[in-house]
């Protein structure tokens, strides 16, 4: 009897090899090599946008401007950025378009003495801080930066779309060319070079504001002292990036 | 069962004066090819900048942040072009980047002579934002491109770096289009806008800093329907002190289009 408690047992062998497996595993995983080395002495900055939903005149300067920077094809279903119109009807409904994303302006929908209110609502990206679309990628293709901007790998991308069908804002889309995913990325490529992104330099009456969360002497630190902001979908805690003052209840 | 008994090898005790049964060396072998398997895909499949900064390759930011740009930015324009710049400053048209009408320039810039960016002359362009639209906010310059000089092209009137009106206007209505239109069909047609408000000269030109004025009291009103005042016989009249003395009159009686309740 004595001798039989001292033999290995199959729970003991699988116990141990575990830990072994366990250890081996560790010091195999290059994860340890160096990862928080933080190599660069930079600022980390936190980028974000505000919108002024009454400011928007619905010129379409931006996503014309947004087209030409970044290549985007021009086939009229392709956005990185696009302005939609909201027409509240008298009798309560809502109506919404955007024609071509609102680059060739936006021809009469409904007679005027029908309408309650109506107003254009730019979109884009939210760059949220809590994005579904980089949980769902399924190989590590679109991610966020450390100054907080989404960002998608095209050379890594397979084209599997699950991360369209993952943004809650209808903000990504399948480059036909390249067969990968796109979207905005804030001109990522601009503003490292010290500009702006291309819709919020060309937006003739400044409804779009770019700038730097709580960097108080920044734009947007700034419009988001003297606005009323509200986030698209807060109810989804994705914490979107996008601030937009005076928005109505009907925008989705 | 009955075998165990027999085979003296499976009672050895302990871990060490195991003589490396057949089992565990299937297992170990496995194993091996395992981690082999792991660090084969780790250092030859895997790309290398690949969890240097998260569950991302690094290096897609660099071939991000290399992208060329096209739009230049407003600075780079002033650099040359310093007096349409300071002439834009002051004017209408300050939160206008150039390149909005002329085009992206980042290559004009690279090459000044090689690359020209458009300067629209035609009618085609300004309409863009300021054809009238009933979504755009109120305020904002607009026009009826059918009605207002057709074919004429808008330089010939309005310069583009300042922008005014050609002369400022003479009507309220031309700004307040809605208000003199709800007015004339109203019992106040014959009324003048100045019987009410007072706008100072400069509102003409720059009307949100120079604000008209407007009534305050209901004696204003009263003034042509109090029960005492001095008008016209036909005008409606009510008694200042009983007539719902809690309110301003404007508050039930819309003063541009005034209907008894």
């Amino acid at each position: 009897m004595k001798k039989k408690r001292e033999l290995m047992n199959r729970r003991e062998f699988l116990r141990e090899s575990t830990l072994v497996g366990t250890v081996l595993l560790l010091f195999g995983s290059p994860a340890s090599e160096d990862s928080d080395s933080s190599n660069d002495n930079e600022p980390i900055h936190q980028y974000g946008m505000g919108i002024q939903v009454d400011k928007c005149i619905g010129c379409g300067q931006c996503v014309d401007a947004c087209k030409r920077e970044n290549d985007v094809p021009r086939e009229p279903f392709f956005f990185r950025t696009w302005v939609e119109r909201y027409i509240i009807l008298i009798d309560g409904t809502a109506q919404v378009d955007s024609p071509n994303g609102g680059s060739e302006g936006f021809p009469e929908m409904v007679a005027e003495n029908e309408i309650m209110r109506t107003f254009f609502v730019p979109k884009l990206c939210n760059q949220c801080a809590n994005p579904p679309c980089v949980q769902v990628c399924p190989v590590g293709a679109t991610f966020i930066t450390k100054d907080g901007v989404i960002l998608i790998d095209k050379d890594y991308c397979l084209g599997c779309r699950y991360c369209i069908q993952a943004c809650p804002y209808g903000a990504r889309f399948l480059n036909p060319v390249t067969s990968t995913a796109e979207k905005c990325t804030f001109c990522y490529h601009r503003l490292s070079r010290g500009l702006k992104p291309a819709c919020v330099e060309v937006c003739p009456t400044e409804a779009r504001i770019f700038g730097e969360i709580g960097l108080r002497s920044s734009l947007l630190a700034r419009f988001m002292r003297f606005n009323k902001v509200q986030v698209l979908k807060p109810h989804l805690n994705t914490e979107p990036k996008i601030y937009y003052a005076n928005l109505d209840g009907e925008v989705r | 069962m009955l075998n165990f008994r027999f085979r003296p090898e499976l009672r050895m005790p302990g871990w060490k004066s195991i003589p490396f049964p057949d089992q565990i060396k299937r297992l170990l072998i496995i194993f091996i090819i395992l981690v082999i398997m792991l660090i084969t895909v780790r250092n030859y499949l895997m790309p290398p900048t690949f969890v240097k900064e998260g569950h991302y390759r690094a290096a897609a930011i660099d071939s991000i942040l290399a992208l060329p740009i096209h739009y230049a930015g407003q600075e780079a324009c002033s650099e040359c072009h310093d007096e349409y710049v300071a002439l834009k400053q002051t004017s209408y048209h300050q939160n206008v980047a150039c390149e909005v009408c002329h085009g992206p320039g980042a290559n004009h810039v690279e090459d000044p002579s090689e690359n020209t960016p458009s300067a629209p002359r035609q009618r085609g362009l300004c309409p863009l934002c300021h054809i009238y639209n009933a979504s755009k906010p109120t305020g904002f310059p607009q026009i009826n491109i059918v009605t207002h000089n057709p074919l004429e092209p808008c330089m010939s009137c309005h310069e583009p770096h300042d922008p005014k009106p050609p002369q400022p206007p003479e009507e309220c209505g031309a700004c307040h289009g809605e208000i003199a239109r709800t007015k004339a069909v109203s019992h106040h047609a014959a009324l003048e806008c100045t019987q009410c408000h007072s706008a100072p000269e400069a509102h003409k030109k720059d009307p949100r800093s120079f604000r008209p004025s407007k009534p305050r009291k209901r004696t204003f009103c009263g003034g042509c329907h109090g029960e005492n005042a001095e008008s016209a016989g036909e005008i409606p009249r009510v008694d200042l002190q009983s007539h719902e003395p809690d309110h301003a009159c404007w508050q039930c009686h819309y003063p541009h289009y005034p209907e008894v309740r």
